[in-house]
């Protein structure tokens, strides 16, 4: 029995402890950190709400705090209407039975997401470049010329142009996740709707939509933490600033100015423990959401 | 009847094939054409990447300068190295470390246990980084600011939830038959672990190691906030940096993007087969 504890705690303790000092203790004392406030000589005084009321309440955060929030909420419904419905037609398409030459597509769809952040970035940056003019004569050669704009500088157009890079970079994780689901579907039910008269297109939306919905579940909360936590891709194309006027400011941008400050405005710990709660209490939210009200439904379709 | 129905979607597939082809022929080119068309102007001069893009270097645009430009100026085998040695370790850690603590969750029963694996399991969906502010300040008061080690220690937190997941789900459907067998053999926790144990994992342990890969190597916020000195830059930083100061230096930048590229690619197509596998198997469960 003695013996049973020692071995549990020598395999358990080393997870542990990296575990909770580098992740659990730095949440916790993010959290804490925003109710305090540093003053000159590095010392913490208590503040109790003021942080978060400053933020909420004082013209110069509370706009940026509601653009940023704005343009997540945008970020993520882009993502969410044309990444994962895309990645689902592929995954469809991809694991139609005696499709020839379907590793290859697998392959291949897969591939821009183990492209790093910064050249994603950059390849994007050069390629709608006004300057190389790649894309301008490809649209003048379709004979769309007209709809060529610098549409990374315009601040109507940038945050969807960084959006669908950020499309164009992760489809493959849906399309992977929906390919896993759909090879998964036993081959008899299909045959049974086949014999049943369906066509094609119904035993999609009657028999395999409604056995994927687990799947759709898993898919838009990854989604939704991931572009609440996003940062690179627009740091990388737009800077700290995530110009033009803050049009493709999110959440992560708007934190790492406020906790590093840029240009004239100097960094504020305290205020990025503010953001960095609220940040966590928004995702937070989405995935119980998900876990008590969305993916409770769902257990019903298992099969 | 049933061999009509069976007919009728022969036919009928045929068509849905070829539809299939064509959409999904045309979005593979849309995923290779931005890599194939930096690296084909990597080779060019500046005139040939402005005046003919699509075109493969000829003998008038070829041009090495740009390779050359980055492999004097920059440190990039540096910055290579440090980015191999902060994967390659926080990887093999966050295997080790995570098929203990999952065995010790899978195998033994104990007071709180499933408590622990709900504390492991929050990390799979709350971001590392939102603790940043006072990993920092950790960082800064264990004297590891500007070193490769305070990665390492933060990319095997971040990896180590998932890790603990995927193996732990794994580990329950190992028949406990095998391990009371060595258990009478007299082999110890231990060997049982190493000797038994980590050589039937293998194959989510592939999975772990593809899930967590990408992200770490790819990782530019914490390289960013925690080692941005020129020492221990990793090469996704460097790159960045780099291609912040030349911005104008187009030659350059197509160079440093192609030469960035290129360890992915290799990578890709070593584990290509495992990736795949690793994906359809961890998400079928």
């Amino acid at each position: 029995m003695n013996n049973k504890r020692k071995y549990i705690l020598l395999f358990l303790a080393p997870a542990f402890c990296i575990y909770t000092l580098f992740m659990v203790y730095p949440l916790v004392e993010s959290i804490r950190l925003s109710f305090f406030k540093t003053v000159n000589n590095g010392d913490l005084i208590f503040v109790g709400w003021a942080n978060f009321e400053k933020m909420l309440t004082d013209p110069l955060w509370y706009n940026q705090f509601l653009n940023g929030l704005k343009n997540n909420f945008y970020f993520f419904f882009i993502h969410m209407i044309i990444q994962n419905p895309l990645g689902l037609l592929f995954a469809s398409l991809i694991s139609m039975r005696f499709l020839r030459a379907s590793n290859f597509y697998r392959t291949m769809l897969f591939l821009p997401t183990l492209l790093s952040f910064v050249l994603v970035g950059f390849i994007w940056k050069l390629i709608i470049s006004p300057l190389w003019g790649i894309t301008e004569n490809f649209l003048i050669f379709f004979g769309l010329g007209d709809w060529f704009q610098p549409w990374l500088g315009l601040p109507e157009t940038a945050l969807v142009t960084v959006a669908l890079i950020s499309v164009w970079q992760f489809i493959g994780i849906p399309m992977m996740l929906f390919y896993a689901a759909l090879i998964n579907i036993p081959d008899e039910i299909i045959d049974a709707g086949y014999c049943d008269g369906l066509s094609g297109w119904s035993i999609f939306w009657k028999i395999k939509i409604p056995l994927l919905f687990p799947t759709i579940g898993i898919i838009s909360i990854l989604t939704f933490v991931g572009n609440f936590n996003a940062f690179d891709l627009i740091y990388v194309m737009q800077g700290a600033i995530a110009g033009p006027a803050f049009s493709t400011d999110i959440l992560g941008t708007f934190f790492y100015r406020t906790f590093f400050g840029f240009q004239l405005q100097p960094g504020d710990p305290n205020l990025g423990a503010v953001l960095a709660s609220m940040m966590f209490f928004i995702i937070l939210t989405g995935v119980c959401i998900y876990l008590f009200l969305i993916q409770t439904r769902f257990k019903r379709y298992q099969l | 009847m049933i061999f009509k129905t069976v007919q009728t979607t022969g036919t009928q597939s045929r068509f849905n094939e070829a539809i299939a082809h064509i959409v999904l022929m045309s979005y593979t080119l849309f995923c290779l054409f931005p890599i194939i068309l930096i690296v084909i102007n990597s080779f060019k001069t500046k005139r040939g990447i402005f005046n003919e893009p699509l075109q493969f270097p000829n003998f008038k645009t070829f041009s090495l300068d740009g390779y050359h430009t980055v492999l004097t100026q920059g440190n990039f085998g540096l910055y290579f190295f440090n980015s191999i040695s902060v994967t390659t370790v926080s990887i093999v850690l966050i295997i080790l470390l995570g098929s203990m603590a999952a065995y010790a969750l899978s195998e033994y029963r104990f007071i709180g246990n499933s408590l622990l694996s709900l504390y492991f399991a929050i990390g799979i969906m709350i971001p590392i980084r939102l603790g940043t502010i006072a990993i920092l300040k950790l960082v800064v008061s264990l004297k590891l600011i500007n070193t490769l080690s305070a990665l390492i220690l933060v990319y095997i937190a971040q990896g180590l939830p998932l890790a603990i997941f995927i193996l732990n789900e794994f580990m329950r459907t190992i028949s406990s038959e095998i391990k009371d067998a060595a258990r009478v053999d007299g082999l110890s926790e231990m060997s049982i672990f190493f000797k038994i144990i980590v050589p039937i994992m293998r194959p989510s342990i592939a999975t772990v190691m593809v899930f967590s890969m990408i992200p770490i190597w790819n990782d530019l916020w914490f390289p960013l906030i925690l080692a941005s000195g020129d020492k221990v830059k990793t090469i996704t930083l460097g790159a960045q940096q780099f291609m912040g100061q030349y911005v104008t230096d187009w030659t350059s930048i197509l160079a440093v993007l192609s030469l960035a590229i290129f360890p992915v690619l290799l990578l890709y197509m070593l584990f290509s087969k495992q990736i795949i596998r690793g994906i359809t198997a961890g998400s079928v469960k």
